[in-house]
């Protein structure tokens, strides 16, 4: 047993190097443009909205989001629904209360209080921090610096995922027939070795997914008459879980931004008090 | 004031006092969500007000809610209790306000002070004996029909009022209001 | 305490001399803070207020959250959730935490190396230098255990990694292991969690009071300074023509340097708070499934490089492997250069023979200096590549030229070296870039004058 820990530390140790060819693999991450994005960036209302949508209508028969509660619906800055909407929607869903019927518990309608459901599917994650718990951007070489420009990317990996279902290439068709979808901005799936060069490495990007394609353009009616092509669905789904994901991600902007300016101004004043004080001791030479 | 008869002296003893200053306002700053952080949460503050669905509750019949921690009775009353409340003079109260959250302190403890809805069939009453917090038995229990507290014989009327025993006050009324004609909202 | 001569507090009223004669608490605060500091303190000598400061932002913040933290498996990472999206302006409290822990590194390497450039932690400042080594690991304990707290996929796996280390000491690896952990086989589990988060708690503490003690020991010997020249302790007129009170001279200009600081540190939390983390610390911790990518934070990953970098391969461990009847076997070896590669920095002040302290007088010094510079942020690198290709050589050698510049380097440049003659005095190199100080022998601050 103990023979076992010893050795999972090791792999995990030496999946270090896995881990680098699954980072090796070659992704395509479109850069979407957020209205979110910058330091002055904040979440589209009416795209939360539509997002919220396209979650409720497509994503929610197998994904769950249970650190949300739909109260959050209402908040400032987020979806904005009004109070009644939000009511409404949580009584949509189901949701077990252990203190009903005696303390044996009892199924009843959710109040805006409770959080969403979870996955019902067990192979389906959880979408509370999906846009959170994946970067869209790396490198170049490790270093990260490409983030430094374009920030995480958590929001156009999504995005790019679930546009990023193409065709199999040929190569794939030579082997064994692959479990799942080729997509292109997946990496952490299964690949053909059919697929790969001589030194193992993949002559094509991302890899094949288990997961089905969610959307194909036209899957939802917006309500403010918004295009329905997939690339805008897939935009406000993404739009929507980066909200769920962060969702004081405006109030973080306005401290930071007011912290940045009135730290520089205190900066400012200890320099010429710094100044000041040394003065006597710091003359020019002649 | 300008440049040229500027003293010095004060020019110098401004910056240091904005200094300081603008150093005082950042800790105020630095310091109060650090005390904020000790308030009800959101997700508390979610839970302040709920609904009650009071669309079974029969006259005659009662029910207890779970409402932040603690039981609240919504009773539907019968004429009878309604009547037998209104015909109790104020001078026979010991408590003799209203303990109406949703009224102001004057209110005096009339049985319409009390019931949540103009025609006096609903009562809604934090569930918890004035006197040492006990949770009342209900459903005409007591010397005068109302509720009755078995931990040290605190006899509640049909009001909800104090008539009998230790208990100083009335059952509490917590704030509350109809939303629609089976859901009462309470908080 | 004995140190540089100077004013000390005389109690005047007899309020203060009542409690003087009881506790001299005042004339001790007084001392700490009118202490004479060298006055030719360049801006390489801030970084010890930032730590300071972003000590006291650890401890308060971490307060606060444990105020809504559960330490439990089930709900540590709901909890933190809660934090970050109930709990009034928690999400600001927990980023701060998160990035002050970067801060903390960012500060204390500058610290280290401005020691390293300038000779501090030579004779007789030996003591100061240990002790903020012990800092220093104290430190990477305390965010270690941190960074396991919030539960998630890289909590939990690299939890595994890093007590799989002490796994590997030969002999009684799997009773320690078995011990740190608390479960028989060595799982990770509740135990860990909840000691984990106790040793989190109490660490920092420990961490100021030994900041406590590495404050004293350089009063007691006075600041260095980039000369490296003692402050002249023959009489309190010398002295004073040497350094400044610390207030209010350096107490501004320090906080100055940390407004700039917590400015930048501001616009991190602010816009790109989760920059130096890793996302899939953003899933709830999964036994089952161990993510594709376990890196440690960006700040172990120069000692991480070191520990990857001695593998079967390379003839050094196979000899060690052969010479020690296979009891010290690659897995081994590398926590052995690991841990060594900061016990060879802990020794520096007996490795360093040279006579003259700064690195500003010794000109061969300063290459192997810089490339030691360049060789940790090299490390730093290659220890979030995968041991792979050309990686693995290039950690081996930036390992290697770690602990040559230690144990050979540092010896050896203090025969071979012939350093140039620092000046005589402070104050001469005070004078070198100032006209000479007009204000008279101020030990007093007189900001009004």
């Amino acid at each position: 047993m103990f023979r076992k820990l010893t050795l999972t530390a090791a792999t995990a140790l030496a999946l270090t190097t896995g881990q680098a060819i699954a980072a090796e693999v070659e992704t395509h991450i479109e850069d979407f443009a957020f209205s979110f994005e910058g330091p002055f960036g904040s979440y589209d209302q009416m795209q939360l909205q539509r997002g919220l949508q396209v979650y409720t209508e497509i994503c929610s028969a197998c994904h769950g989001m249970e650190l949300i509660p739909f109260r959050t619906l209402h908040d400032e800055g987020g979806p904005a629904l009004p109070e009644d909407q939000v009511r409404a929607y949580a009584e949509g869903f189901e949701i077990f209360d252990p203190t009903l019927f005696d303390g044996e518990g009892d199924f009843r309608p959710a109040t805006p209080a409770d959080h969403f459901p979870a996955s019902s599917l067990s192979n389906a994650p959880d979408l509370s921090l999906m846009a959170k718990a994946r970067a869209g951007f790396h490198g170049p070489y490790g270093t990260g610096i490409s983030q430094f420009v374009n920030g995480m990317g958590g929001a156009e990996y999504i995005a790019s995922l679930l546009t990023g279902y193409e065709e199999e290439p040929e190569c794939a068709l030579e082997g064994e027939p692959m479990d799942g979808y080729y997509n292109v901005a997946f990496a952490a799936g299964g690949f053909p070795d059919s697929c790969k060069d001589d030194h193992g490495k993949h002559k094509v990007p991302g890899s094949w997914i288990s997961m089905a394609p969610p959307l194909y353009g036209d899957d939802v009616d917006y309500a403010d008459g918004h295009s329905t092509e997939l690339h805008h669905v897939a935009e406000d789904v993404s739009a929507f879980l980066m909200w769920t994901a962060e969702p004081k991600m405006m109030a973080r902007k306005q401290a930071g931004l007011t912290g940045v300016l009135f730290l520089t101004v205190l900066s400012v004043l200890l320099y010429l008090t710094n100044k000041r004080l040394w003065a006597p001791h710091k003359k020019k030479k002649h | 004031m300008s440049h040229a008869d500027e003293n010095p002296g004060t020019r110098r003893d401004f910056l240091y006092y904005a200094t300081a200053g603008a150093g005082a306002v950042l800790t105020g700053a630095a310091v109060w969500p650090l005390v904020n952080q000790m308030n009800p949460s959101a997700d508390v503050l979610a839970l302040a007000s709920i609904r009650v669905d009071v669309g079974a509750v029969d006259p005659g019949t009662q029910i207890t809610v779970l409402w932040q921690g603690k039981p609240v009775f919504i009773r539907a009353r019968t004429q009878e209790e309604i009547e037998e409340a209104r015909a109790v003079p104020l001078s026979d109260l010991p408590d003799q306000g209203a303990e109406n959250a949703n009224l102001g302190d004057e209110a005096e403890a009339t049985d319409e002070n009390r019931a949540l809805s103009e025609d006096g069939v609903w009562l809604v009453q934090m569930g918890v004996c004035t006197h040492l917090g006990c949770v009342p038995l209900g459903d005409g229990a007591g010397d005068f029909h109302g509720w009755f507290c078995p931990c040290h014989g605190s006899h509640y009327d049909t009001a909800g009022r104090i008539r009998k025993g230790p208990a100083p006050r009335n059952l509490p009324v917590p704030v509350a209001s109809f939303v629609d004609e089976t859901t009462i909202q309470l908080g | 305490m004995a140190g540089i001569p100077h004013d000390h507090y005389e109690p005047n009223s007899n309020g203060e001399k009542w409690l003087h004669s009881r506790l001299p608490i005042v004339g001790l605060l007084y001392d700490t803070l009118m202490i004479p500091t060298p006055k030719n303190l360049n801006w390489m000598w801030i970084w010890g207020i930032v730590l300071t400061f972003t000590l006291v932002l650890q401890i308060v913040t971490g307060i606060v959250l444990v105020m809504h933290y559960v330490p439990h498996v089930d709900m540590a990472f709901q909890s933190v959730e809660h934090i970050m999206r109930n709990v009034n302006g928690g999400h600001m409290i927990r980023y701060f935490h998160m990035n002050g822990a970067s801060l903390f590194f960012f500060a204390v390497y500058l610290h280290i190396f401005r020691g390293l450039y300038y000779g501090s932690y030579k004779a007789p400042r030996e003591v100061t230098w240990i002790i903020g080594m012990l800092i220093y690991v104290l430190m990477m304990g305390t965010a270690f255990m941190g960074y396991v707290l919030p539960w998630g996929q890289m909590s939990f796996h690299g939890t595994a990694v890093i007590t799989g280390l002490f796994g590997a000491i030969p002999f009684i690896g799997e009773s320690v292991q078995v011990w740190l952990l608390g479960t028989p086989n060595g799982a990770i589990d509740q135990p860990a969690l909840n000691r984990f988060f106790s040793l989190h708690y109490l660490l920092p503490f420990v961490i100021a009071g030994l900041v406590a003690v590495h404050i004293w020991a350089f009063h007691t010997t006075g600041n260095n300074n980039p000369t490296g020249v003692e402050v002249r302790r023959t009489s309190k007129e010398d002295a004073a023509k040497d350094t400044l009170p610390f207030w209010p001279y350096f107490v501004i200009k320090d906080l100055f340097a940390l407004g700039i600081i917590m400015a930048l540190f501001m616009a991190v939390v602010g816009f790109m708070p989760n920059y130096l983390g890793h996302p899939d610390n953003y899933i709830p911790a999964n036994p089952l499934a161990t993510p594709s990518h376990i890196v440690p934070e960006w700040y172990f990953l120069p000692f991480y490089a070191i520990l990857r970098a001695f593998d079967q391969e390379v003839w050094l461990v196979i000899a060690v492997n052969w010479l020690s009847f296979g009891i010290i076997d690659a897995k081994f070896f590398g926590v052995i250069a690991m841990f060594g590669a900061i016990v060879v920095m802990a020794l520096a002040p007996w490795l360093d023979t040279s006579s003259v302290r700064s690195g500003r007088y010794r000109p061969m010094f300063k290459w192997w200096f810089w490339l030691l510079v360049v060789d940790f942020i090299v490390l730093m690198w290659v220890g979030a590549r995968p041991a792979e290709g050309i990686y693995p050589y290039i950690a081996l050698l930036g390992s290697t030229y770690w602990f040559a510049y230690f144990l050979v380097i540092l010896p050896l440049l203090g025969v071979i070296e012939k350093p140039m003659t620092p000046p005589a005095t402070i104050e001469d190199d005070f004078n070198a870039h100032y006209a000479p100080d007009d204000a008279g022998s101020t030990t007093l601050a007189k900001p009004a004058e």
